[in-house]
């Protein structure tokens, strides 16, 4: 499989009152053509950062992001064309990220205008009628005229990926994309991105909090854990989940409670050496997780950063204790 | 024992310009002695709602069209330090003075957006003073010894938390003040919204494990009103499903999740993904939820329900017993468990 992006050292930062925070520190990740990737952890960890500057929303600090092989900061003219419609993002806030003003219609229909991508207004129609089909939004007719907030949250969510494909991208970030919405249609809306992804040959990164909704949405694809702006297990969805090695992904995992109360009751949480999340104003040395880690090792956790390693079953992971 | 809440044929409705929004619709439920109950619905079912009627904290252009609340006051045991009597009070009739008792001193709410439930400029130390001084509970030291207590019971630093300002604790230690605030006038009842959403994962197993704890500790029963069915899995000791305004099923928590009846709960239980489940197990429920303006016919859940006939459309059905201490609405409770049910689905594979 050919890769689409590849992230190699990337590193940002942000200057925050004459202080440097790294958000994303030395990250590296490879995704290919048709690959579902997610990226998992806790608010702070760097997931959306990462998101945003594959999408070239945000430049990053150092190192560089390659989409077919090219350095998407040295692209130019055609090139960056073609990267910037071949990467859409679907955002998290269903209630912001369309247009109030504008009806459903005219919020599909401006990127096929303004792209020149369909024939005359007759084809502009047609396709716009054949996307909301797509996102399953059936009969297309009863949604063109209706405004954003005559739409339920789930509604719009459909919009929001029928509006990100009508630049037939190969690339989708999706930022929390089902968080907001009601537990009963996240899974309707899961399928039908899996769905389009299959039909369209997409790759997708999701980013999400929820490890046991990433297993399912990326079945067949990779979770990637991030902690305080570095990736610290990568592995298959599910293997990631049955076979966690990371003592921080061990840790997220016993502290998930299951919709089972006999399941649920008898699971044993990993109990952490310290609650407190570190400040990323003031990152512990070595392994950023060393002052929380119930393996922790000693002088070597404290001042060496530990590498991504392969282990026997192929997942990637960075600890010195594995 | 009476239960230490009743609700009985509960009805709240909100003016809106369009007409009457009917978030509540003849609940019915109670919540015995030292009982956890969650309830649980999608966002707009009216479980928020529910919560405020109880604590008469509803907006202006909410009105509670019918029904009645019953609290029934226990004379507290050992630990606690206030002297009061068993009494029963009808909530909805209190006025003035005596519902500013009833509010925190009996029953305590911690609202949703518990990040912004404290006051920015007053540091949490003034925060407990305030609420006391107001309920004229304890003064001075010996407020300050209970309230320290209490933080160190929510899992604070008490020295710490004591002298700092809102913005200077993160969220899961916000949340975690304002149940020890909660707690502080020594409630019978623990009112909880959304206790753990927009918190990271840990932070929501150290609130679990905090609640989990206290409730162990000092005996007080609790709502509390989430979307979250792992939330209620591991806390409640029942669960009531809120459909449309509605408590549409209504058991013991093990049985809501191994026997649910009622085709909404077995669509949610079988909606929110888990670590251990496969992926054809999954299913969402078609459809959105209804507008509270203009409800369907007969049974709410009917244009969404795999189950619905001619019945369900005509007819509401009312609460019904199925077992001991598990009641449903629901026409086809009979055959839902097994049609529906991912449990029995996952068995009949096996």
């Amino acid at each position: 499989m050919k890769d689409i992006i590849r992230l190699d050292h990337v590193t940002r930062t942000f200057q925050v009152r004459r202080q440097t925070i790294k958000a994303v520190d030395d990250f590296s990740l490879t995704i290919h053509e048709g690959e579902i990737m997610c990226l998992v952890g806790e608010s702070g960890c760097g997931k959306t950062t990462t998101g945003k500057m594959i999408t070239g929303v945000l430049p990053v600090s150092a190192g560089t992001i390659l989409y077919h092989g090219q350095d998407i900061a040295k692209l130019r003219g055609q090139g960056l064309r073609q990267y910037r419609l071949g990467v859409q993002m679907i955002h998290q806030d269903v209630y912001a990220s369309l247009n109030p003003a504008h009806n459903i219609s005219e919020i599909i229909a401006s990127p096929l205008r303004r792209h020149g991508l369909t024939k005359g207004e007759t084809g502009t129609q047609a396709r716009v009628r054949e996307l909301l089909q797509m996102v399953d939004m059936t009969p297309p007719d009863d949604f063109l005229d209706k405004y954003p907030h005559q739409l339920s949250g789930g509604q719009r969510q459909r919009v929001s990926v029928a509006r990100a494909l009508t630049v037939v991208p190969s690339f989708i970030v999706a930022d929390e994309a089902v968080s907001m919405v009601d537990v009963s249609i996240r899974i309707s809306l899961l399928n039908m991105m899996s769905k389009l992804k299959d039909a369209m040959g997409l790759s997708v990164l999701f980013i999400t909090h929820d490890l046991a909704l990433a297993k399912y949405f990326a079945w067949e694809g990779k979770i990637g854990v991030m902690y305080l702006g570095r990736l610290v297990e990568l592995a298959a969805a599910r293997q990631l989940v049955e076979t966690p090695h990371h003592p921080y992904t061990q840790v997220l995992l016993s502290a998930i409670p299951e919709a089972d109360p006999e399941v649920t009751r008898k699971k044993r949480t990993i109990q952490l050496r310290s609650m407190d999340i570190p400040s990323l104003l003031r990152l512990p040395s070595g392994c950023s997780f060393h002052p929380r880690c119930p393996r922790f090792l000693g002088e070597k956790c404290e001042k060496i950063v530990p590498e991504l390693k392969t282990t026997f079953d192929g997942a990637a992971v960075a600890c010195h204790a594995v | 024992m009476p239960p230490t809440l009743a609700v009985r044929d509960l009805s709240i409705e909100y003016k809106a310009r369009r007409g009457r929004v009917q978030a509540i619709r003849n609940v019915s439920f109670d919540v015995e002695r030292g009982e956890a109950v969650a309830l649980i619905g999608e966002s707009g079912s009216g479980k928020t709602t529910l919560g405020l009627g109880i604590v008469q904290l509803l907006p202006g252009t909410a009105a509670i069209t019918q029904g009645s609340i019953v609290y029934q006051r226990y004379a507290p045991p050992a630990p606690y330090t206030k002297p009061v009597a068993a009494q029963q009070v009808e909530v909805l009739k209190l006025q003035g003075g005596a519902l500013r008792q009833f509010r925190w001193k009996e029953c305590a709410m911690v609202f949703q957006s518990a990040l912004n439930a404290l006051n920015p400029v007053l540091r949490i130390a003034d925060q407990f003073a305030d609420t006391a001084k107001a309920h004229g509970y304890l003064q001075g030291k010996a407020l300050q010894d209970r309230a320290q207590h209490l933080l160190e019971l929510v899992r604070l630093d008490p020295a710490r938390a004591w002298k700092s300002f809102p913005h200077e604790l993160s969220g899961g230690m916000r949340q975690r003040v304002l149940i020890a605030l909660g707690l502080l006038l020594e409630p019978q009842l623990l009112i909880l919204d959304e206790p753990t959403t927009a918190l990271d994962i840990l932070t929501q197993r150290n609130i679990m494990d905090v609640l989990k704890d206290l409730r162990q500790k000092l005996s007080f029963s609790l709502i509390f009103i989430s979307h979250d069915l792992s939330l209620a899995a591991e806390l409640a000791d029942r669960v009531a499903t809120v459909y449309a305004g509605k408590v549409v099923e209504i058991a013991d928590v093990h049985a809501t999740f191994k026997e649910p009846t009622h085709p909404y709960t077995i669509g949610l239980i079988n909606a929110v993904p888990t670590l251990k489940g496969a992926k054809e197990d999954l299913t969402s429920i078609p459809g959105s939820p209804p507008d509270l303006i203009e409800l369907p016919s007969g049974c709410k859940f009917h244009p969404r329900c795999p189950l619905a006939d001619q019945l369900c459309q005509e007819q509401e059905p009312e609460l019904q017993a199925i077992s001991a201490g598990h009641q449903a609405a629901c026409w086809h409770w009979k055959l839902a468990g097994e049609a529906l049910s991912r449990f029995k689905a996952s068995e009949n594979r096996a």
